[in-house]
């Protein structure tokens, strides 16, 4: 408690120590106006702060740390899903769905596998009931069926395409894509799903076949599959474009 | 330093602030600014918060007139970057401050003691001015104590409560621990109302309590008294700018009442919170 003593100073000298003290307090703020100033003028990259972009991308190493396959997304009973699943988000949904759809993986340039949706259902089925998170911040419990995206990359012999660091996939009109880790691509909880709520997709929720990927935000769970291909750079990804964290995990 | 002070008025002081706790308390104050901010750009995609019952609603987060006012609607990218960013800056200022109280022993002026909670109805009954008596203050009185101390918590929580929300499946026990994702997005909020509402609080007591409380923040040193060598009183009355209710009875009191323990109240009675 020494520092708590009464000490006598003159007048003179506590006015010279006030006047540093205060003289550093209006420079620190000054600095900090023009700080935050120079933060949000700062070139952007892809509709965001350059610098924060930076910071997002320190997050991202951070946090991609923590994701592993033992890590799953709480899983409800099938009870507590939702039957009235909540609709957000119609981009790559608007042109007309050919009827002749087929799923496209690209292996690499000019070796691109033609899957139906028999042929996906014919795999193993994978079912997961889940607290759905939209970026938005809202969340809803539903339930989904599909297969799993490892068993699917397994089947069709993807395991060298799988150790590239990213995946691509896009609607049919190339209107919405995404771009994901492999890491979290490769989730035991990451499935491409055809059902939601033991019935065929509805149209409005991706028929004939979408993304359910519970580690990352409702954005990266793409509907409507068109293309899926392989990289090792970030394939484009509709909402970083647009200013949202590229990572988006959970 | 030199004593240059041959007949020259002289102050009595007390070293209030330590400079740490100075630049801890004057970083925050931008950093919460910030986070609160862009967590009210966040809140705002999904804002279904309010205070009611059934179909009555006394309060709604927040008003359509209070978004536009604050430039709020259709800023949720923005919102998450700035936020998701400075929540480092803001947990590492805090952890630090922490850390800076446990190590230099600060604690001790800061956290309540048992009898702090007594106090601090004597406390808030005294600002109110529904009693005379006088609280006990040290550096902080004992509502000062638990509200700052209370604050370290709240910081704490928001913390946890943000880092639950943010990575649910990666700390999917935290979360579960907090009653889960949408409940620890009400913690969250909750904490933040509740930073808003301390802040308001501690502005007007700032406010009240003047400016040599003010400038101790700043200098870090606390007038405690004018005194002359020798030299006329003329000037004494003006010099310190004296706190609305000081009143000198309540001073002699305080310092009848005892010791070095209360050197703090010498002449300000009125800082809390």
């Amino acid at each position: 408690m020494d520092d708590e003593k009464e000490i006598t100073v003159s007048s003179k000298k506590f006015r010279f120590k006030s006047i540093i003290a205060f003289s550093v307090f209006i420079i620190l703020i000054v600095a900090g106006i023009f700080a935050w100033k120079w933060l949000r003028h700062q070139p952007e990259v892809a509709g965001a702060q350059k610098p924060l972009r930076k910071g997002l991308a320190l997050n991202e190493k951070v946090f991609s740390k923590t994701l592993n396959d033992k890590h799953l997304a709480k899983t409800y009973p099938l009870s507590a899903a939702a039957k009235n699943v909540r609709l957000n988000g119609f981009v790559g949904l608007k042109s007309k769905l050919d009827s002749s759809w087929k799923l496209q993986v690209i292996r690499s340039a000019g070796d691109t596998l033609f899957i139906s949706l028999d042929d996906i259902k014919a795999l193993p089925k994978t079912e997961i009931t889940f607290d759905f998170k939209c970026i938005e911040g809202w969340s809803q419990i539903s339930h989904w069926g599909g297969v799993k995206f490892s068993d699917f990359a397994e089947h069709y012999k993807l395991g060298l395409q799988t150790q590239m660091n990213y995946v691509g996939l896009s609607t049919p009109d190339k209107n919405y894509y995404v771009g994901i880790d492999m890491a979290s691509m490769m989730h035991p909880q990451t499935i491409l799903a055809y059902e939601m709520n033991d019935k065929e997709l509805p149209p409005k929720h991706g028929y004939p076949l979408r993304l359910i990927i519970p580690v990352k935000y409702g954005i990266k769970s793409l509907k409507r599959i068109g293309t899926i291909y392989f990289s090792n750079t970030p394939p484009p990804d509709y909402w970083y474009e647009r200013g949202y964290d590229y990572y988006s995990g959970l | 330093m030199p004593e240059s002070s041959s007949g020259s008025k002289m102050k009595k002081v007390v070293k209030k602030h330590p400079l740490a706790i100075r630049w801890f308390h004057w970083i925050n104050f931008p950093l919460l600014g910030v986070m609160i901010w862009s967590g009210m750009l966040i809140y705002w995609a999904n804002d279904i918060y309010r205070i009611g019952w059934g179909d009555k609603t006394i309060l709604k987060f927040f008003p359509n007139s209070f978004y536009k006012a604050l430039n709020i609607p259709f800023r949720l990218a923005e919102g998450m970057r700035f936020h998701f960013v400075f929540m480092w800056l803001f947990a590492i200022n805090g952890f630090t401050y922490v850390l800076y109280l446990i190590f230099s022993k600060e604690w001790k002026y800061v956290f309540p003691s048992k009898r702090s909670f007594k106090e601090a109805w004597i406390v808030v009954l005294h600002d109110l001015h529904l009693t005379k008596k006088i609280p006990v203050q040290k550096k902080y009185n004992a509502a000062q104590k638990i509200a700052y101390t209370l604050v370290i918590f709240m910081g704490l929580g928001s913390v946890l409560t943000g880092l639950s929300i943010y990575k649910p499946v990666q700390f999917g026990t935290l979360t579960n621990l907090l009653g889960g994702y949408e409940w620890a997005r009400i913690e969250h909020f909750t904490l933040t109302i509740l930073f808003t509402l301390f802040f308001v609080i501690h502005i007007v007591q700032v406010i009240l309590a003047g400016w040599n409380n003010f400038q101790s923040m700043v200098t870090g040193l606390f007038i405690l008294k004018e005194k002359k060598n020798n030299v006329a009183p003329a000037l004494v009355t003006a010099k310190e700018p004296v706190m609305e209710n000081e009143n000198r009875e309540t001073v002699s009191s305080i310092e009848e009442e005892n010791t070095n323990e209360e050197i703090f109240t010498d002449d300000k009675n009125d800082e809390k919170e």
